[in-house]
């Protein structure tokens, strides 16, 4: 266990280390260089010294081997566009992101659990051909198109819900405000989860009611309530927890489009920002805290697994 | 393809085999299954209806996507105008018509990039085994768990959007499912009495490969294929919406929808039908690839 524990931390680190290498040469390698040098009204002469002096006309490899010691050592370095830490500029993003990520896969996996269990046990049923289809649904619509809909439902037509921004801007803090403010994005945000999460709830219901363990205790005599949830939910769960982290890095990617719908202050805005103005250490900024943030719910998930399921046995075949 | 390519559970749901009816192929299931599928049968419908607007989009557009009339900018519907003009008094049906073509020629080259290199790496990994297989396949966990979607953001915002950039972004980032397939397949296939047979008859790795094994995968390849075009295509659409797909003047789906959500408070309409185009393409090509899905694992599809 320890040396499997080992082996997934090992390669977790490469992983990262990988995509940051790939995202830095991607940066790096495209014409231009940092918007904020080639701004006119910069003299050529300071703008070099500039460069020189972040060390810019360095080999890429030079350059990468200093962003790496410097993120060993904690530094993240200092934004060019907004000349303050990336790290607390990241920090406050990633907040948003993760607020609306958070409350959206939540919402999602506490609503799919019964509804798939349902569709599973009265299979067949009107209900499950509905919840079929709406799940069915819910994978292909476009998220961002589903927020326009809604906005011009919510916002445009009945007047009722802000279209636009975490909070009303000069108002105090309030919790109303920000869950108005929340729940349209929110929403969309979660109906990719939800519609695959059910599907797998269904199947996985669908998996264990048959089992002999199932039929042991109904013949026990348990109380089909007890039946539910301590023979069937439990077991049916299990693969589920592997699902949801293979749905992290996705439910991240829509909150990018989600946040740009809803004017959201997330990290997805933040990276398109930073990356079309070549603000080098702000874009590998945002791509270590999301790729280690997602390497480690994999990991997280895969431990759980076999916390889970003692039949799966971590690192052995 | 003259083999029967029964998958493993088709031959575990039907041990003996059927008399009086000739070999049952892969392809002959899938068939068969298809026309009992109603809501397959719809989605190919749809699909056929939207190649005619993509092949006929001059007859039936009758308008060009492009012409600009700023005395008519933002009307409704009208005999002149189908389902009314955009911002720039464009009219929209031209360019929701044109859009098709756009998005559905991304959607399918992104696609079949993923497929060739998905197939290669499968492929390779499954057949050649050993380290190369374990380099293959933590390369393709690894592209699994990264989040793509914001490495093609990154990657497009810094090299530019154009068509091609957002057709190799995507289909770069789209293979790895398409990858492990192939390497199941293989791995079931290669160790089969007529592979060995082939490898006995002193044919090379490259003809087992490609005449022997591959076939075998072709109804998984297609599969996913068809899940992963209705992906590439909502993938575009929220590129280009963000405004890192394809640039207007050219119509797409997607940055149609980017410009109606400037005028979503006077027309709001504008947003409705790019929307209900991509909703329902890509319900069509999953709704495919799930009838292709069931009727390869009966197995699945009686539950």
């Amino acid at each position: 266990m320890t040396a499997y524990l080992i082996g997934r931390l090992v390669q977790s680190v490469v992983l990262v280390l990988v995509v940051s290498a790939v995202i830095f040469a991607i940066v790096h390698s495209a014409p231009g260089g940092p918007t904020i040098l080639n701004n006119p009204d910069v003299d050529p002469r300071l703008a070099r010294d500039i460069s020189e002096r972040l060390g810019l006309n360095d080999p890429l490899p030079v350059q990468y081997g200093r962003w790496l010691s410097n993120l060993f050592q904690g530094k993240l370095g200092t934004s060019y566009q907004y000349s303050l830490p990336v790290s607390r500029l990241v920090a406050e993003r990633m907040q948003a992101t993760l607020l609306l990520g958070g409350v959206a896969l939540i919402a999602a996996i506490v609503l799919s659990i019964p509804l798939g269990m349902i569709s599973a046990i009265r299979r067949h049923s009107a209900w499950d051909y509905l919840a079929t289809f709406i799940a069915f649904v819910g994978v292909s619509v476009p998220v961002f198109w589903l927020g326009l809909m809604l906005i011009i439902l919510f916002s445009v037509t009945l007047n009722v819900l802000p279209s636009a921004g975490m909070f009303t801007i000069g108002a105090p803090f309030s919790v109303g405000d920000r869950l108005a403010h929340l729940v349209m994005p929110a929403t969309v945000l979660a109906t990719l989860p939800l519609a695959q999460l059910t599907r797998y709830a269904r199947s996985g219901t669908l998996e264990v009611i048959r089992q002999d363990y199932v039929r042991t205790a109904r013949a026990k005599g348990l109380r089909e309530g007890s039946v539910l949830v301590r023979h069937i939910l439990r077991n049916a769960l299990i693969p589920f927890v592997t699902v949801v982290a293979v749905l992290i890095p996705r439910v991240l990617g829509g909150a990018a489009i989600t946040e740009a719908v809803f004017a959201w202050p997330g990290m997805g805005r933040l990276a398109i920002e930073a990356a079309f103005t070549r603000d080098y250490p702000l874009v590998m900024g945002v791509t270590i805290v999301i790729a280690t943030f997602v390497v480690v719910c994999n990991l997280l998930a895969d431990l759980t697994y076999g916390l889970l399921d003692p039949r799966i046995r971590l690192g052995r075949g | 393809m003259t083999r029967t390519a029964v998958p493993p559970s088709v031959s575990a749901a039907a041990p003996t085999p059927a008399v009086g009816r000739a070999s049952v192929t892969a392809y002959g299931l899938m068939w068969r299954a298809f026309r009992k599928n109603r809501l397959a049968l719809v989605a190919a419908g749809f699909l056929i209806a939207v190649a005619l607007l993509v092949i006929l989009a001059p007859i039936i557009a009758r308008r060009s996507p492009d012409e600009i009339d700023l005395y008519s900018q933002l009307v409704g519907p009208s005999s002149e105008h189908l389902l009314g003009t955009d911002e720039t008094g464009r009219d929209v049906w031209a360019r929701l018509v044109y859009g098709a073509r756009v998005s559905m020629a991304v959607g399918l080259l992104a696609m079949a990039i993923g497929i060739v290199i998905g197939t290669w790496v499968g492929a390779v990994a499954g057949y050649v085994g050993g380290w190369t297989d374990a380099v293959l396949m933590r390369l393709t966990d690894g592209m699994l768990v990264v989040p793509t979607f914001f490495l093609a953001l990154i990657t497009l915002a810094v090299f530019g959007p154009s068509a091609t950039n957002v057709v190799l972004v995507i289909g770069l980032t789209q293979w790895m499912v398409v990858a492990r397939v192939v390497r199941s397949e293989v791995l079931r296939t290669v160790p089969q009495e007529f592979v060995i047979a082939a490898r006995a008859l002193g044919a090379p790795d490259r003809r087992i490969l490609w005449r022997h094994v591959l076939p075998q995968a072709m109804p998984s390849i297609i599969v996913a294929a068809s899940l992963g075009v209705a992906n590439a295509i909502l993938t575009e659409s929220a590129l280009s919406f963000l405004g890192l797909g394809i640039q207007p003047p050219t119509p797409t789906w997607g940055n149609m929808l980017s410009g109606a959500q400037n005028f979503i408070w006077n027309k709001p309409d504008l947003a409705l039908y790019p929307g209900l185009m991509i909703l329902l393409a890509v319900l069509a090509f999953n709704s495919l690839g799930d009838a292709v899905r069931d009727a390869l694992d009966p197995f699945q599809a009686r539950r």
